[in-house]
């Protein structure tokens, strides 16, 4: 029981960090039909971001943490202007490749400035493990699970009752009458972005918390979980995005605890198949209507 | 009000406007018919700067507007009721109307202008926390032209306001178009049915593929023997 509690906790605590970054991906692509292949690499951007303001800056922690989340704002922004936005009435499989060729030059420029050799990552958490009767929950997972759940809520909210947030669910629905409405739908992409590469870096310091190795290709398998994550719950659907991510956490930590821990990635893809086979949106995806 | 000089615009190599020129006085309203296909929704994209077009020149209230982003004219102005209604289908009636409010700063402002779009509207208070997909055509087709009044429009181009409705319908969004319009707002209206829209019409332009044919009075226009050949039925 005992274990099962424990692996419950370590599959929430997984998970919410997917459920971070497939928030970027869902709600990059509800808002313009784009998989964000860059998406993981904001992670190691994050990271890195880190390891050169700390190891080599010394600047303190907290400084070191909202610049870490200015740089992927600024980043994915930046992305979004230069290689998505030009291509933004082309066929959408050209900004695909767009989007995998971005993700291969971050990756590679990494690899030149920071060689492939990995950095440990410079922030850590040393506060006492949280005890309830004989269970005992790493501090790390405490911080990410509330972390993240806030997080959530903030989005949630965010999304549902402020202006920016409406015009965002305006211009996923229909960018052309959220433009007859007066809103700017460049302002709102690039805002879009901006969020979602913040969740991202936030994910990057939660990331970093939990594995604290820093490579180049840091960003890759959390950034395919979570693509995973955000189709398996229903791409462009928000909680869809949150649901999915809790659900790879538990199923890769329940995997790896009972069956056996080569086989979780098997699972976690096994349970994508099944629920494409039967869902082909997802979760909690309404029906695959495209817009004329 | 509006005025629309040379205006040529093409879909890759396909000639589709030629040299399209009106006007549309204040306090007015104009009606654009033309069979399905004759080019009139692209003449409001291009004015609303949704296409891109090659020459011409379009001016509102004095000022051009040529090339100008579509969020902008909104604040000007000059709003465009979509066809096809493109109400926003997951978020409630009310969401819509605050999207249509949304140049708007003042929320007092806000709350008067939405007071008289349920007064014209009524159907929309009732359903104001439905999630608008779930309306039937005609209450879209209200949600539509709800949400362009939030915003306060000098000119309301309208598109196809009557399509897929019943023709009960049809005369309910029509005496609601005349309403508005003796409100102070102008309208723009481009119709297939055109007996419809001549009837409420002052003016009206003819375009066939792609060029205006004919202009004038709504009345004469009713009784123009080509007319009512071609877009009439009689």
């Amino acid at each position: 029981m005992l274990l099962f509690l424990n692996q419950l906790i370590n599959g929430l605590h997984v998970g919410a960090i997917y459920a971070l970054i497939a928030l970027g991906y869902t709600m990059v692509y509800g808002i313009v039909r784009l998989i964000n292949f860059a998406h993981g690499d904001i992670l190691m951007v994050g990271a890195y971001t880190a390891v050169v303001l700390i190891t080599m800056l010394h600047l303190p922690v907290l400084l070191v943490i909202i610049l870490v989340l200015l740089v992927c704002v600024l980043f994915g922004v930046l992305i979004e202007r230069v290689a998505y936005k030009p291509l933004r009435n082309s066929p959408r499989i050209s900004s695909l490749i767009t989007a995998i060729g971005v993700s291969m030059l971050l990756q590679n420029i990494a690899l030149l400035v920071f060689t492939p050799t990995p950095k440990p990552y410079p922030i850590s958490l040393s506060l006492p493990a949280l005890q309830i009767g004989t269970l005992s929950i790493g501090s790390i997972t405490v911080l990410t699970i509330l972390v993240s759940a806030a997080l959530m809520i903030v989005l949630q909210l965010f999304v549902s009752t402020t202006r920016a947030g409406k015009a965002m669910r305006a211009v996923s629905e229909d960018f052309d009458a959220a433009q007859l409405m007066g809103i700017n739908v460049n302002n709102t992409i690039s805002l879009t972005f901006a969020i979602g590469c913040a969740l991202a870096g936030i994910g990057s310091l939660l990331y970093g918390l939990a594995y604290p190795s820093v490579s180049p290709t840091l960003g890759a398998l959390p950034g395919l979980k979570a693509f995973i994550a955000a189709v398996l719950g229903g791409i462009g659907i928000i909680p869809g995005a949150m649901l999915g991510g809790l659900i790879m956490g538990l199923a890769e930590s329940l995997t790896k605890a009972y069956i056996s821990s080569q086989l979780s990635d098997a699972v976690v893809y096994g349970i994508l198949i099944v629920v494409l086979l039967f869902k082909p949106s997802g979760l909690l995806g309404r029906g695959t209507r495209e817009k004329v | 009000m509006l005025k629309v000089e040379h205006l040529d615009l093409y879909y890759g190599a396909i000639h589709a406007l030629h040299d399209i020129c009106f006007e549309v006085e204040q306090g007015e309203i104009v009606t654009l018919i033309g069979a399905n296909g004759a080019g009139k929704t692209s003449i409001l994209h291009a004015i609303s700067g949704l296409l891109p077009y090659r020459n011409g020149l379009v001016t509102f209230a004095g000022c051009p507007i040529t090339k100008m982003p579509p969020h902008k004219l909104v604040g000007m102005g000059l709003v465009h009721v979509p066809e096809g209604r493109r109400v926003f289908a997951r978020m409630s009636v009310m969401e819509n109307l605050d999207m249509g409010a949304f140049t708007s700063r003042s929320k007092e402002d806000q709350a008067r202008t939405l007071e008289k779009v349920f007064e014209h509207f009524p159907r929309l208070k009732e359903r104001r926390r439905q999630a608008a997909g779930t309306l039937s055509g005609g209450e879209q087709q209200m949600l539509a032209m709800g949400r362009a009044l939030m915003s306060k429009p000098k000119l309301l181009m309208m598109d196809e306001p009557s399509m897929g409705l019943s023709p009960l319908l049809v005369q309910e969004i029509f005496a609601i178009t005349r309403e508005i319009n003796r409100e102070g707002v102008t309208v723009l209206l481009v119709e297939q049915n055109a007996h419809m829209a001549l009837s409420i019409a002052n003016r009206g332009y003819v375009l066939e593929t792609g060029r205006i044919i004919k202009e004038g009075a709504a009345g004469d226009l009713l009784r123009d023997e080509d007319v009512k050949k071609a877009y009439l039925g009689t």
